[in-house]
């Protein structure tokens, strides 16, 4: 049997939760309300949650100027969606090969997945700008999309989760039915890896979403910006007066992410309770 | 685990690693070299291409970062600000992971609370720090607004104008967009210990406090290990969130070194030597502590395949008897 806890305690637990959770909610219902309501409504009284009618005046304000939501939109989406195709494919063909197959480097390579996997590109940016000017690519979204192909910390999760998720029994039947080993792996192996792939391209789609350093180095033309990049267009002097266009800007980089939360809560909290990497 | 022999196949494992390696070459392993050999070289100014090795000193341009004061400062704030964030978000993460793994508590919406502390860590930490920054806006901004309505203070107050402030939120924001991270992590790590030993100490009559000291923490210590060091490295990364809620200020109070080293190559004086100098100097401490981690995965993972071993032995043993 049993015991029963404390009621004192449950109420302290309760609290506690209840605060932390308007402490996660309480700064972007602000953002979101404020970004319906113009200047001198935000200025009387900042933290009303009761929205307003100027949502479009707001949004009226942005045309003909640098912070350009539509082309930030477009930019960040094209990045955050080409790179984790990439990253989703390629990594779990990487770790179709670990898995897999008998070669003599493999736990040399693994080792050295592993080796590298916490390397954040960040140490190693002031090398890959200059590569990625000689090579001509700078403003050139392929910079930030093609990168992607070699993702370790991605092989290294689909490898986990493939060890016990694939019987290798699969692919010697398949083999035995004289598929080749390429079409064995995109029309047996990846309908199989399907939900790890999905867990892992929620994250990989945020985090390419999310990222400011690589962008903010490589691209300089205000048309190739990512939203994250914009955001300090939003610091212009254009924007000092109008407050209700400054939270809606902020609003707009950060909408697609709340529409995924919101849609795939349940799926990303079970992937980071099996071991997301910190950021 | 010993999968077949496939000796014929084995070529598909070099192809189908093929694009992996080429782009991690291209666009990981290439510049790492080049950032390291820049940081030898006299590179600096608009004309990325036209670069010398140092001939006098060629440690100059370490030495120059090593005697640097901002760069001394900036270490030092990256320091503070991460064990400003740290102590409480471990703090917190595992009070929560104590109350939320409690066989006696049964918190209701459990799902819900998870879903809500891990939101910050989801949004953008760029838009989150011009956030922040409009929220503590001055004279009229929302928390300075609550504050007065609250009675607490009788006068806005400018905490975006002083540095121990400044450094304060940037430790702040960073902690409310880990804690439900760190926090998610324990509860797996401890919902995966074996129930039985939580059976066996209910039985020998410990108390909730002894279970979690005995029991909870020493069963969870690689997971905390593990998230010290990710933490770590990711603290000293810290760019987002300095760079965007104040540009590093007020007067350098919350300049991090990856500010530093992105102001060094990209802002004003396009010091690409002395950057790619700090960048190293950076890279040395991460590799020292992604080390640990890798010796931690590894032997989790050797465990793991020993114990496979063993069992696929004793089912040998069997079959033969």
């Amino acid at each position: 049997m049993k015991k029963r806890a404390n009621p004192i305690l449950m109420a302290v637990i309760y609290i506690t939760c209840i605060i932390l959770t308007i402490l996660s909610i309480y700064p972007f219902l602000v953002m979101f309300v404020n970004a319906t309501r113009n200047s001198a409504q935000v200025q009387s009284n900042p933290i009303s949650l009761i929205p307003s009618k100027y949502l479009f005046y707001n949004l009226k304000v942005f045309e003909g100027k640098s912070f350009d939501p539509m082309k930030g939109l477009m930019n960040s989406f094209v990045i955050s969606a080409s790179s984790t195709i990439l990253t989703i494919y390629f990594s779990t063909l990487t770790a179709f090969a670990i898995v897999a197959y008998n070669w003599k480097l493999r736990n040399a390579f693994y080792t050295f997945i592993l080796a590298v996997m916490m390397l954040p590109a960040q140490v190693t940016a002031i090398g890959f700008y200059q590569l990625m000017y000689k090579l001509g690519l700078t403003n050139n979204l392929l910079a930030l999309i093609l990168p992607a192909i070699a993702a370790p910390a991605t092989v290294f999760f689909m490898r986990q989760f493939m060890i016990p998720a694939l019987p290798m029994e699969i692919v010697q039947s398949a083999r035995v039915d004289g598929a080749g080993e390429f079409r064995t792996f995109n029309q047996i192996v990846l309908p199989i890896m399907k939900p790890a792939m999905a867990t892992q391209a929620i994250f990989s789609f945020v985090a390419s979403w999310n990222n400011l350093f690589m962008p903010s180095i490589l691209l300089t033309d205000t048309d190739k910006y990512t939203m994250p990049v914009m955001v300090s267009l939003l610091k212009g002097d254009i924007y000092k007066t109008e407050f209700g266009t400054v939270y809606l800007g902020l609003a707009i980089t950060v909408l697609p992410l709340f529409i995924i939360y919101f849609l795939l809560s349940k799926y990303i909290i079970a992937g980071v309770a099996l071991g997301g990497v910190k950021g | 685990m010993k999968r077949k022999k496939g000796v014929s196949y084995a070529k598909y494992g070099y192809i189908f690693v093929i694009p992996f390696v080429i782009a991690y070459l291209l666009f990981t392993l290439y510049p790492t070299i080049y950032t390291c050999i820049l940081g030898f070289t006299n590179c600096k100014g608009l004309s990325l291409t036209n670069w010398k090795f140092l001939e006098e000193d060629v440690f100059q341009n370490f030495k120059a970062i090593l005697e640097n004061e901002t760069f001394k400062n900036d270490i030092k704030n990256t320091v503070i600000i991460w064990v400003l964030n740290f102590i409480p978000q471990i703090s917190l993460a595992l009070l929560l992971t104590a109350w939320f793994t409690s066989p006696r508590c049964k918190i209701r919406g459990a799902g819900f609370f998870k879903v809500m502390f891990y939101m910050p860590n989801i949004i953008t930490a760029a838009t989150v720090a011009y956030l922040f920054n409009m929220l503590f806006s001055y004279p009229v901004g929302p928390v300075n607004d609550i504050l007065l309505k609250a009675g607490i203070l009788d006068e806005a107050y400018q905490f975006t104008a002083y540095k121990g402030w400044g450094k304060g939120i940037v430790a702040f924001i960073q902690f409310w967009q880990w804690y439900g991270q760190t926090a998610i992590i324990f509860i797996a790590a401890v919902l995966g210990i074996n129930p039985e030993i939580f059976e066996a100490a209910e039985i020998d009559g410990a108390s909730s406090a002894q279970t979690f000291f005995r029991i909870t923490l020493p069963n969870i210590k690689t997971m905390m290990l593990y998230t010290l060091i990710t933490a770590m490295i990711g603290g000293l990364n810290m760019y987002d969130i300095p760079k965007m809620f104040l540009n590093g200020g007020p007067d350098k109070a919350t300049e991090t070194a990856a500010v530093f080293i992105y102001n060094q190559a990209f802002s004003g004086a396009y010091q690409y030597n002395r950057a790619a100098a700090a960048s190293m100097l950076m890279f040395v401490v991460i590799v020292i502590l992604s080390t640990i981690v890798f010796y931690l995965m590894r032997d989790k993972d050797a465990v793991e395949q020993k114990k496979l071993e063993r069992q696929l032995q004793k089912q040998l043993k069997k079959s033969r008897a």
